[in-house]
């Protein structure tokens, strides 16, 4: 293509990937991991056969999985350091960067997709596992972490890898307050030396290679760990 | 933090009407550019999720390919790439006509656009797997009354499909919904960049993030409520969806 600056690309893949990717990856592997937690937690609440917990559960997915993103990660932003404030018993409300209120809004907001995924898992482990758990005179959470969840676990890898793929395309959506993600970065230099084609261009090249990598492993894997019954 | 629920009565800025008003009109924007999006969708969406389903190996390749692009770029990167870059690769004519059209054009046409072919590449996956669940006797069934491939897809798969694909849908009109608040990165003012403007002139913050999360709900239920009346109606009988785990949103 004629006139397509190849160079400020060369010139600023230092900041796009030192700042910007590290960025990105960082939120993305602790809000999975966090997400994943809080998200089990979320199904075990919503399995629960006590209504008033499953009903308290459903309803935080539900609000969660109602209202766009974009917006979700305006209200953290702006509640982060309220609530922050309110744990540490501040008086007034705490500075938070834009990468910790990013966390939460990610932890929360996937945790909700998590939830569900993990709810699935959980369902799909015959009852008799749960029964011979008791059986033997395990108590819940001991049947949880030693019958149910590492079989609900391995069931769901490939949807939990996924689900973690759509995670790290969403944390582009940072943008909106201003973060330095690697969409960020790339914004920031196309705007500063006003060479939007070649920025935006090259950054859905990245993502694209990443993702389609990352879903063609998944898609192996997932063909590996099967369980044939 | 004091809350102050009169200011959605009050005046907004622009002078349109009240910030209440205001916010409505918003979810107008959101509505109208995703209903647009939609058709995009499930006309491009239905064809390539139909022909993934054929035996043509170079057909079914292109379907892959296509689906792929559009999955695996996040979804503010393409609505930036339709926004700046898009009009660059057309003839600079048609370019400048783009870049030039009036305020609310401007960001709704790309916007609709990205959607639309975001969305098609979810609607054409559910359709291929709606085609794959039938079972395969029916495709049979066509070949030995003598329809061809065409017709067989005409009159026996997609009738079928088309209606048990009716659930998982749904989902993804309400996604195209919550996806098109990512247009107020290039400057579309829906239903969340809206709230977000309210709360820069007025500074009450909560109630403005409150109100368009509530404005949000009633869509949904109103969305749901709606779709539910219309899978009664042409729900096959003996066939119920096929409710599997994706992840997504």
């Amino acid at each position: 293509m004629a006139g397509y600056d190849w160079d400020v690309i060369e010139r600023s893949l230092p900041y796009l990937f030192r700042e910007g990717m590290t960025f990105s990856v960082t939120l993305t592997l602790l809000a999975m991991s966090g997400g994943i937690i809080f998200g089990t937690l979320l199904a075990m609440m919503r399995l629960a056969p006590f209504r008033i917990v499953s009903m308290v559960a459903g309803g935080y997915v539900n609000l969660m999985r109602s209202i766009p993103l974009v917006l979700v990660i305006f209200w953290f932003f702006f509640l982060v350091p309220y609530i922050g404030a309110w744990i540490l018993r501040e008086p007034n409300p705490i500075k938070v960067g834009a990468f910790y209120s990013a966390l939460v809004t990610f932890t929360m907001f996937e945790a909700a997709y998590y939830c569900e995924i993990m709810r699935a898992g959980i369902q799909s482990v015959a009852r008799g596992q749960v029964w011979s758990g008791y059986a033997l005179g395990l108590n819940y959470w001991q049947t949880m972490g030693y019958i149910v969840l590492p079989q609900a676990f391995r069931n769901m890898i490939p949807v939990l890898l996924t689900q973690t793929i759509v995670l790290f395309q969403d944390t582009s959506l940072v943008y909106v307050i201003s973060a330095t993600d690697f969409l960020g970065a790339a914004s920031k230099i196309a705007n500063r030396d006003y060479r939007l084609v070649e920025m935006y261009t090259f950054a859905a090249a990245v993502y694209f290679v990443i993702c389609f990598t990352l879903s063609f492993l998944v898609k192996r894997l997932q063909a590996k760990v099967a369980v044939i019954r | 933090m004091k809350l102050d629920w009169s200011i959605l009565l009050q005046q907004e800025p622009g002078g349109t009407g009240t910030y209440l008003q205001y916010l409505v009109v918003g979810l107008g924007w959101t509505l109208v550019t995703a209903l647009a999006a939609w058709v995009i969708a499930l006309v491009i969406g239905a064809i390539v999720g139909t022909l993934r389903t054929t035996t043509m190996p170079w057909v079914v390749r292109l379907g892959n390919a296509y689906v792929e692009i559009f999955r695996n770029i996040p979804l503010i990167v393409q609505m930036f790439l339709w926004f700046f870059v898009f009009p660059e690769l057309l003839p600079t004519q048609w370019g400048d006509a783009i870049k030039q059209m009036p305020p609310p054009w401007s960001s709704y046409i790309p916007a609709v656009l990205c959607l639309g072919f975001f969305t098609s590449v979810r609607v054409a996956e559910q359709v291929r797997a709606g085609i794959n669940s039938l079972p395969r006797g029916q495709r049979f069934a066509g070949t030995a009354m003598g329809l061809t491939q065409g017709q067989t897809y005409r009159y026996v798969i997609l009738p079928q499909a088309f209606r048990i694909i009716l659930p998982p849908l749904t989902s993804e009109f309400m996604n195209v919904i919550k996806n098109s608040s990512v247009a107020l990165t290039i400057g579309l003012l829906e239903l969340t960049g809206r709230a977000r403007a309210m709360q820069e002139f007025s500074f009450h913050v909560f109630e403005a993030f409150a109100a368009a999360t509530v404005i949000y709900l009633l869509t949904n239920l109103v969305v749901v409520l709606f779709m539910r009346w219309v899978e009664s109606r042409v729900r096959v009988p003996g066939l119920i969806a096929a409710a599997g785990v994706q992840a997504g949103h």
